[in-house]
């Protein structure tokens, strides 16, 4: 790890990845740390993926007004720029009963004031006409054709590879232990060594208030919010057309159903305060409640064909209800993006617009880096692709005849892709994220072995030291005949 | 004193549970329980002298994979199958293995051998 | 793109594919393609590891492998062709197959009749609904068995199973023998359903203990596994609060099920029956689309490999006729339909007229298990035939031969029920 960088950035999320990107426009030394082996494994792993639009967000708080400057942004630049899918599906806020109807009217004036553009309230058929399979006794919605949908997984990604490819280091398994304040600079300590930084942003997510602890920062708590889904099968046949969101209540905003940009459909989430921030397992009544009330606005829905649960985190204050992103008065050099919970995601390219202007200030002035190249491909989706298509990447690299995932039509191609890129995969689920084998109705039961494999052969280590996604999450123990051996050998000394 | 020992008969899917009564001599006083005349033969049979065949695996050097699978060529004392576990696990063969090659001969003085139950080509 | 032509593609070499291959070919087929995925043909039985398979169709017990090779051998000495590595990508209604691998690069081939011969795949933990962490350490049994008998790794030294299908019981005692401890099989059911012998050679052998009416209903462990909770179901298998208990563990074999895998035959517009999970076929396992055949655990899940070669040579025959100047109509079709306690039953309907058959093989499930049982055949409320049985349990499929002579052309059903001896 190199010893002295202009910018560090803590952590592998997409609030962490976002700013390494637009910082890597200036003439900067960036470099992003982040503790797990792999890229986006905190709250931006697992939540409900939307580009809200914008209209339930309150115009006095900073995360109502990132939210909109972040929608105008991914419409206008990013969808362009990275080789990320982003659908413009529109939301559906529904309505079922007389009384919610002045909320409906509250949502649209609210939108209208944030400028979330076309707007309007669709009634009788119309409604049906945007989504057929909603619940029949809808009376009103509240239709938001702006909003959208993206896969946070390639987002992530997409961004660090292109910040790398721009000059930045990302640097893996290298979870910040302490920070050093030396005035002028920081020294950071990570698992991978120290390095000495100008400027150090926090995008930590939930152990954000940890890492300001680290400088002596204590005026934020973070409060984990649990969330938890279930995910479909692509192929379940359920006709999901928009996000459909049912009207908020005061309490909650109740449970989403919207398809994802590979066409599954996911449904949650609900929300509950945790005490821990590791605590992401999935519980009986939590994803009772998300059918119950995802079955609300589609009734089609039942447990089959789910193939996969899972709960995200939300990182929040909870004594502000908002994102805290500035520099810290009494740390200079040390820039806090805390309390980033929904919509978050909405509001990343905003968030890191905001980021980028807080360091122009603290540096005084940035200069453009000429080279900036904006734009990034991932590797190639065989599964999207016609036979004729399929059959001409087959030709120019052997690796594409292979399939490794029977369920999401995998190539070996593109998994060795995903490793290859500047901040590879390292981690089973890592892959599975970029590139998808395991994310089919068998969950890996097929490919995750052949996963392992070509994982163990790209970085040189044997097969047992592949992991599923944190560092001690070995898949396997020994090999066959070894146990007897060793016994064999224990009862010999004795 | 006689003492009663249980023994599920698989002979069928029926799966009695078939009761001995043993006296202190180890002769069998009684059975009771078997719905048949072929339950009999087996929880006899099972009593004095349990067989199993073992299927497992032995390792192979230099293989299309990393081990074949093996089992006795006949039943083998039942009471003996982890050790001969053992026994198989210290064999690493050397492709190519052919189906019916013998594995070990005579494992553990029992009269039964381990053999090979698939071909394993050379990588 | 590599076009090629075939009188028939067989899709899968497992013993389903293999056997309906070496049946076509028999019956003067010459012009043969199987397309298997793997890098070798046997399908699931090479790692299938145990004997039990043979003693219907061999007469003797063979292990999975060593049945795969006998029917290897059979089509290699027929002249088959055959490519491995090859992943069927999609079957269209016209029978126009697209399938890849890295020598070939794309296929596309044009055969005049399909056989989808993919087996079936393993249910889930998420299929079945286990909420807690998501830590490695949780393995659908299959998968772990390839591990354990084919790659060499050991998945987890601390081991609980759910689910005491055959699969789990096998595995149990496998991962035993390896030297790992099986802390239990729990089954959520008040009856395994596994054949008797495997609890006592699996289990009962080894003290391995089988803890019935319980299921897992929370996963821990933030890395690897943990700890799994278990807790005592009711008769409607939900779980009774105050009834949980933890056990310690590094590892889950999951055992819950088989699937069909029938993904292909869906895009190829092949109809699905909503039990089996399989296509609706007639008796030749033909399906909807005239030309294509399912047979194997790609039509329902098979116990027993034998029926599954019995199945398949059907299949492979009806194929060859069709491929030689078509098949005779019935006039009326007959459907096939599953009376009390019953399940299902394959085939679904009855629309073949084949002058020189003299049984009508009928594969079917019981729901429940039941002791000293009559099974009967009607038309209609006549009574055709009936066979007893000491026992039937729904992990054991039941076969009833129906003779030709007793199906007359006035007949448009016929129903199987399941009743106790007597009644
Ligand atoms: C249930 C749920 C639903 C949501 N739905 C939406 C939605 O639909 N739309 C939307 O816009 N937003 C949504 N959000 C919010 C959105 O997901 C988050 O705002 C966003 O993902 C936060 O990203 P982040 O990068 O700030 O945090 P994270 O993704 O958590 O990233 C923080 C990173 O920092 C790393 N890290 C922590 N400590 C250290 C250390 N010591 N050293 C190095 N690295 C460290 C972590 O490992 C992690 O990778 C939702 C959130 C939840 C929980
Ligand atoms: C784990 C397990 C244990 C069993 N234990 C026993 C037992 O003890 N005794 C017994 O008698 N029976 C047992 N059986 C049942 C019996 O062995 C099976 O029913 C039989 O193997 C099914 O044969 P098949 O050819 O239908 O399927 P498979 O053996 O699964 O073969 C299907 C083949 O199709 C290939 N394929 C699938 N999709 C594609 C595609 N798109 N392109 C190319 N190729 C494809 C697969 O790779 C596979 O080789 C067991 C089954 C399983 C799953
Ligand atoms: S005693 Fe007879 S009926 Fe009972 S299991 Fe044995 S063979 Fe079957």
């Amino acid at each position: 790890m190199k010893d002295k960088t202009d910018i560090l950035i803590i952590g592998g999320g997409v609030t962490g990845c976002f700013a390494a990107r637009e910082l890597s426009r200036y003439d900067l030394d960036i470099t992003l740390v982040e503790k797990e082996p792999s890229l986006c494994t905190g709250t931006t792993k697992a939540n409900t993926a939307l580009i809200h639009a914008g209209f339930n967000a309150d115009p006095d708080k900073l995360k109502g007004r990132l939210n909109m400057r972040g929608n105008q942004l991914y419409h206008e630049r990013i969808q362009h720029e990275l080789d990320v899918p982003i659908e413009w599906l529109g939301a559906l806020v529904v309505a079922k009963e007389e009384e919610k109807l002045p909320k409906l009217e509250e949502l649209l004036e609210k939108g209208q004031e944030n400028g979330v553009p076309d707007l309007e309230i669709v009634k009788g058929d119309d409604i049906y006409d945007l989504e057929p399979h909603l619940a029949d006794d809808a009376i009103a919605a509240l239709h938001a054709p702006t909003a959208g949908i993206v896969n946070p997984f390639e987002l992530t990604v997409a961004l660090a590879n292109n910040a790398a490819m721009n000059g930045a280091d990302v640097y893996l398994e290298a979870g910040v232990e302490d920070i050093e304040d030396k005035g002028e600079t920081k020294l950071v300590k990570t698992a991978k060594g120290d390095i000495e930084a100008n400027i150090v942003i926090n995008a930590a997510g939930l152990y954000a208030d940890k890492i300001a602890n680290m400088v002596g920062i204590d005026k934020f708590e973070i409060t984990p919010r649990r969330g938890e889904y279930y995910l479909y099968d692509k192929q379940a046949d359920i006709d999901v057309q928009t996000t459909v969101f049912p009207v908020p209540t005061k309490v909650s905003k109740g449970i989403v159903v919207t398809p994802t940009d590979e066409g599954n459909v996911l449904i949650g989430p609900n929300a509950e305060v945790i005490e821990s921030v590791e605590n992401k397992s999935t519980t009986r009544e939590g994803l009772d409640e998300v059918l119950n009330g995802a079955q609300k606005t589609i009734p089609e829905l039942s447990k089959r064909n789910v193939i996969k649960e899972f709960a995200g985190l939300r990182p929040a204050i909870t004594e502000t209800g908002d994102f805290l992103i500035e520099a810290s008065d009494e740390v200079p050099g040390f820039i806090n993006v805390a309390g980033i919970q929904s919509p978050g995601l909405a509001s990343a390219p905003a968030i890191a617009e905001k980021v980028v202007g807080i360091v122009k200030e603290e540096i005084g002035g940035l200069r453009e880096d000429p080279d900036f190249d904006p734009n990034y491909e991932g590797p190639p989706k065989f599964r999207h692709m016609s036979h004729e298509e399929q059959a001409k990447l087959v030709e120019e690299d052997k690796n594409y005849g292979q399939i490794i995932c029977r369920c999401e039509s995998v190539t070996k191609g593109e998994i060795l892709e995903a490793i290859r890129e500047p901040v590879g995969a390292r981690t089973v689920n890592d892959i599975k994220r970029r590139v998808r084998p395991g994310s089919g109705r068998c969950q890996g039961g097929f490919c995750e072995p052949k996963v392992v494999n070509i994982l163990s052969e790209e970085l040189g280590i044997p097969e047992d030291e592949v992991v599923l996604e944190s560092k001690e999450s070995k898949l396997l123990r020994e090999r066959t005949k070894e146990p007897l051996l060793n016994e064999e050998e224990v009862s010999d000394n004795e | 004193m006689s003492e009663t020992v249980e023994i599920t008969c698989i002979s069928c899917p029926m799966g009695c549970d078939v009761e001995l009564e043993v006296n202190e001599d180890d002769d069998i006083v009684d059975i009771d329980g078997n719905s048949c005349q072929a339950g009999i033969e087996y929880v006899k049979n099972e009593y004095r002298n349990p067989t199993r065949i073992l299927p497992t695996t032995a390792r192979v050097k230099g293989g299309v994979l990393p081990l074949v699978p093996v089992k006795t060529d006949e039943p083998m004392p039942k009471g003996l199958l982890d050790e001969a576990m053992e026994e198989i696990a210290k064999v690493e063969l050397e492709a190519p293995v052919e189906l019916g090659d013998v594995v070990i001969e005579n494992i553990l003085d029992t009269g039964v051998n381990i053999v090979a139950t698939r071909d394993l080509p050379k990588k | 793109m590599n076009k090629q032509e075939y009188e028939l593609v067989v899709v899968g070499g497992g013993p389903a594919g293999l056997a309906a291959a070496q049946e076509a070919y028999d019956q003067g087929v010459r012009d043969i393609l199987i397309l298997e995925r793997d890098f070798e043909l046997g399908g699931i039985l090479q790692q299938c590891i145990h004997n039990g398979f043979g003693l219907h169709y061999f007469g003797e017990e063979l292990t999975g492998p060593e049945y795969a090779q006998q029917f290897m051998e059979n089509v290699r000495e027929r002249g088959v062709d055959i490519k491995l590595d090859t992943m069927v990508l999609e079957v269209t209604p016209e029978k126009d197959v697209y399938a890849i691998n890295s020598d070939d690069g794309m296929l596309y081939i044009d055969a005049e009749a399909v056989i989808l011969a993919m087996g079936c795949r393993e249910r889930t933990r998420e299929a079945i609904d286990i909420p807690g962490t998501r830590p490695a350490g949780v393995y659908s049994a299959g998968t772990a068995q390839r591990y354990v008998n084919m790659e060499q790794w050991i998945p987890g030294e601390k081991v609980v199973i759910l689910g005491s299908g055959d699969i789990g019981l096998i595995m149990a005692r496998r991962m035993h023998l390896e030297g790992a401890e099986v802390e239990a099989v729990l089954e959520i059911m008040p009856f395994s359903g596994g054949l008797v012998r495997n609890i006592v050679q699996c289990l009962d052998d080894f003290d391995i203990p089988l803890r019935m009416q319980q299921t897992v209903t929370e996963i821990h462990g933030k890395d690897r596994l943990e700890a799994v909770t278990v807790a005592e179901v009711d008769d409607n298998m939900q779980p009774i609060p105050g009834t949980e208990y933890k056990i310690e563990c590094d590892t889950l074999l999951l055992s819950v099920g088989l699937i069909p895998e029938n993904e292909l035959s869906k895009d190829a517009g092949v109809k699905m029956h909503d039990v089996t999970g399989g296509p609706i076929v007639n008796e030749g396992r033909e399906t909807n689309i005239e030309g294509i055949f399912a047979c194997g655990n790609v039509l329902h899940v098979h116990d027993l490999v034998d029926w599954v070669t019995e199945e398949s040579l059907v299949a492979g025959k009806t194929a060859a006729n069709y491929l030689q100047g078509g098949i005779d109509k019935r006039e009326q079709e007959i459907e096939v339909n599953p009376g009390e306690n019953v399940g299902y039953i394959v085939p679904q309907k009855i629309t073949n007229d084949v002058e020189d058959r003299k049984l009508v093989d009928l594969y079917m499930r019981c729901k429940k298990p039941m002791e000293h049982v009559t099974i009967n055949l009607y038309s209609g409320d006549k009574k055709l035939l009936d066979k007893n049985e000491r026992r039937v349990e729904p992990g054991e499929m039941i076969t009833f031969p129906v003779p030709e002579q007793m199906i007359s052309d006035d007949m448009d059903s016929l129903k199987v029920d399941i009743v106790k001896e007597g009644e």
